[in-house]
């Protein structure tokens, strides 16, 4: 059965934490890091990657523009 | 499969777009002003107008819009952005000419040229943001600010008696016959960041067909000077703002 | 060929504008000087040389419409008289942080507030010190005949583009209103924007791919670059003030006392000198040009020449100060002048010139 797979890249120094992204994500895939950037942000990471769909949610929402979203569909049974 | 197949730019869904350059927004964390920065630089991606777009830039928050978008812009002093684009666009008619304000600069000192070049239908895009305060000059209160609501210059709250009615000037420049386009979108979650999107390239399209001027406000959170996380900013906006400026299109012709 | 007409100086203006390649007008009716824009308008010129004219709802829309066509490099200018100039300072002084060139006319009036709408030099203060917020100073040409507000308009218009420098014409309502003939200057196509891209690369055209985005800026958040700025302002009034001092002597070799007026009071002081000479009294006139520039030197080397030096002024004594700083207290310097809009005699400037001889 085919399944999407995402995965995000965040520019960690251009993340300011500000949290929308976690709240957006409808899978519950994002987190704010217990270390921070230079600026001493908490920025954002995949916490649970695995159940990251490459919906785009988080990217739309960020007002930094610091998430990049890739998706593939995968074969898998 | 591993992360790092994933992570391959064939798979690439969304990216920053090249418009919006690498120096880092002066702006709070979850600020809407970024995302609205992010939304217009995407648009002028899209359009393919990046040569031949000029932005107006406010006294607010936005004063330094021309950090982060790569466009040539000009910088207007407190409300006065609309005459700059008025003589902007009828010197360069050829060019996608925006301005963006915020509350302070468009609904108070800027109030005459605000309806005038509306009124005249100047060929822009005129974006609004409208948070309810003065941002940058520290959580004054603004012509927009709700009644009730607290800002350093109403610390008990906004009364009409000493500062009369909220301002709707979104609502007064859709009376105009200058105007083409005008609605009232917001950018708190993802549906209502489409719709902005949508109405932000409609109103730079509006600027090439000789229709009129064209008014995008965004309703928007100011975190910092709301005093509320940005998440929280969001809610309250939904729950008190959006109420007193409901979103949608109130003209387009 | 020579094209000669009997016409207003603020008729001349709206001509001469026209015919040097100006790209935009825009300005609000205020008397007395509500013809330059009505000429404009009625010429028409959006149908022949593409030139736009716009009636704004304010001085304040109106300047800043100047602001945002000479960002774009387009050859713009505004005009008004001393209340609607007023209101303009916030924009003129935007102007000049972000080394725009334009033109601006001030057709003075009698003031302070809405004042009269007879003719008056009370201006000179605002015009030449920098009348807004900031260090910073305009060109400032001060036409005294009809043939000059022509003439000036198109000096204005080169001054401003070589020095990327607001530009201020200072006359008045008799300068403005009165007729007298005036020879046009020849036609000079606008600038194509390609033109105005070679010729002044910082224009806000549209950022084309081979350059970074051009800002049209007047804010700053550090204070060093603010100052770097203001140096950079600095260095042109000096470059300014070294090149482009203008003036005319009228019977100066000789004179024993020196007269130094602008604008109307320099006609009236013409008929001055003569009456003086016809009473044996030698008398001479410098009329400053520029205001800023200021002849400064030149007057300073009169002060070797003659006995004493009068200023005529339609104010209560503003010129006088650059005078009494030219020649240090070399010789007496005083000043005639009268207030609200009201013109002087040449006789009665020739009274005060007599009591300056007697009192020196």
């Amino acid at each position: 059965m085919a399944k999407v797979k995402g995965a995000i890249v965040v520019n960690t120094e251009r993340c300011k934490g500000c949290n929308l992204c976690v709240v957006a994500c409808p899978a519950k895939v994002l987190s704010l890091s217990p270390d921070s950037n230079l600026k001493g942000y908490n920025f954002s990471y995949m916490s649970n990657a695995d159940s990251c769909v490459g919906c785009a949610a988080c990217a739309y929402v960020c007002p930094d523009a610091c998430i990049t979203v890739y998706k593939v569909k995968t074969n898998t049974d | 499969m591993t992360l790092n197949d994933i992570i391959d730019p064939k798979n690439l869904v969304y990216a920053k777009t090249k418009v919006m350059n690498d120096t880092p927004m002066h702006y709070c964390p979850g600020c809407s002003h970024s995302v609205v920065h992010k939304l217009i630089a995407e648009v002028i991606e899209e359009l393919d107008i990046q040569d031949k777009t000029i932005g107006i830039a406010p006294v607010g928050c936005a004063v330094f819009g021309y950090k982060y978008i790569d466009i040539d812009w000009q910088q207007a002093a407190h409300g006065r952005a609309p005459s700059l684009a008025t003589a902007v666009k009828r010197l360069l008619p050829d060019r996608y000419v925006f301005t963006y304000q915020g509350d302070g600069d468009l609904a108070a000192i800027g109030t005459a040229e605000t309806i005038h070049t509306c009124n005249r239908g100047e060929n822009i895009a005129i974006f609004f943001i409208n948070n309810g305060i003065y941002g940058m000059t520290g959580g004054q209160m603004a012509p927009t600010t709700l009644n009730g609501m607290k800002s350093t210059t109403s610390p008990s709250g906004r009364t009409v008696p000493l500062s009369g009615h909220p301002l709707d000037m979104t609502k007064l420049l859709a009376q105009l016959d200058g105007t083409c386009y005008v609605t009232r979108q917001s950018v708190h979650n993802i549906a209502n960041i489409r719709k902005t999107k949508k109405a932000i390239k409609k109103a730079l399209e509006n600027s090439m067909l000789d229709k009129g001027t064209s008014v995008v406000e965004i309703v928007s959170t100011c975190s910092a000077g709301w005093n509320m996380t940005p998440a929280d900013s969001n809610n309250w906006m939904e729950q008190n703002m959006i109420p007193a400026y409901p979103l949608g299109d109130m003209k387009d012709i | 060929m020579e094209e000669v007409r009997l016409m207003k100086g603020n008729e001349a203006i709206a001509e001469a504008a026209i015919r040097c390649g100006c790209d935009g007008y825009f300005g609000y009716p205020i008397t007395p000087q509500s013809e330059i824009m009505e000429t404009m308008m009625a010429i028409a010129p959006w149908n022949t040389t593409g030139m736009v004219v716009l009636q704004a709802e304010s001085e304040l829309a109106s300047i800043n419409m100047v602001f945002g066509a000479a960002g774009c490099g387009k050859r713009a200018m505004t005009s008004s008289s001393s209340p609607g100039v007023s209101l303009m300072q916030e924009g003129i002084s935007d102007l000049a942080c972000a080394e725009l060139p334009c033109v601006l006319v001030n057709v003075m009036r009698g003031g302070p507030g809405i004042g009269t709408i007879q003719a008056s030099q009370a201006d000179y203060y605002q015009s030449v010190k920098g009348g807004g917020h900031g260090d910073y100073k305009m060109i400032v040409l001060a036409p005294a005949s009809v043939q000059e507000m022509a003439d000036h308009t198109v000096l204005a218009f080169d001054l401003a583009f070589q020095y990327r420098i607001p530009t201020m014409i200072l006359t008045d309502g008799i300068i403005g209103q009165m007729m007298e003939k005036a020879i046009l200057p020849p036609f000079r196509p606008r600038l194509t924007n390609d033109e105005i891209r070679e010729k002044y690369p910082w224009a806000t055209l549209g950022k084309t791919a081979d350059r970074a985005p051009n800002y049209i800026l007047t804010l700053e958040l550090y204070s060093e670059d603010m100052e770097i700025i203001n140096l950079r302002l600095q260095a042109n009034y000096k470059r300014i003030q070294e090149a482009e001092v203008r003036y005319e002597e009228f019977s100066c070799e000789d004179a024993d006392y020196l007269i130094i007026a602008f604008g109307t009071s320099a006609r009236i002081s013409q008929k001055v000198v003569e009456l003086a000479r016809e009473e044996g009294i030698k008398v001479g006139l410098l009329r400053p040009i520029t205001l800023f520039p200021f002849p400064t030197n030149e007057i300073k080397a009169y002060a070797s020449q003659v006995k004493a030096m009068l200023t005529v002024e339609l104010n209560a004594g503003q010129m006088v100060d650059d005078v009494r700083l030219a020649v240090n207290g070399q010789v007496p310097v005083e000043h005639y002048g009268r207030l609200g809009g009201i013109i002087p005699t040449p006789d009665e400037v020739l009274e005060a010139m007599k009591r300056l001889i007697v009192n020196k």
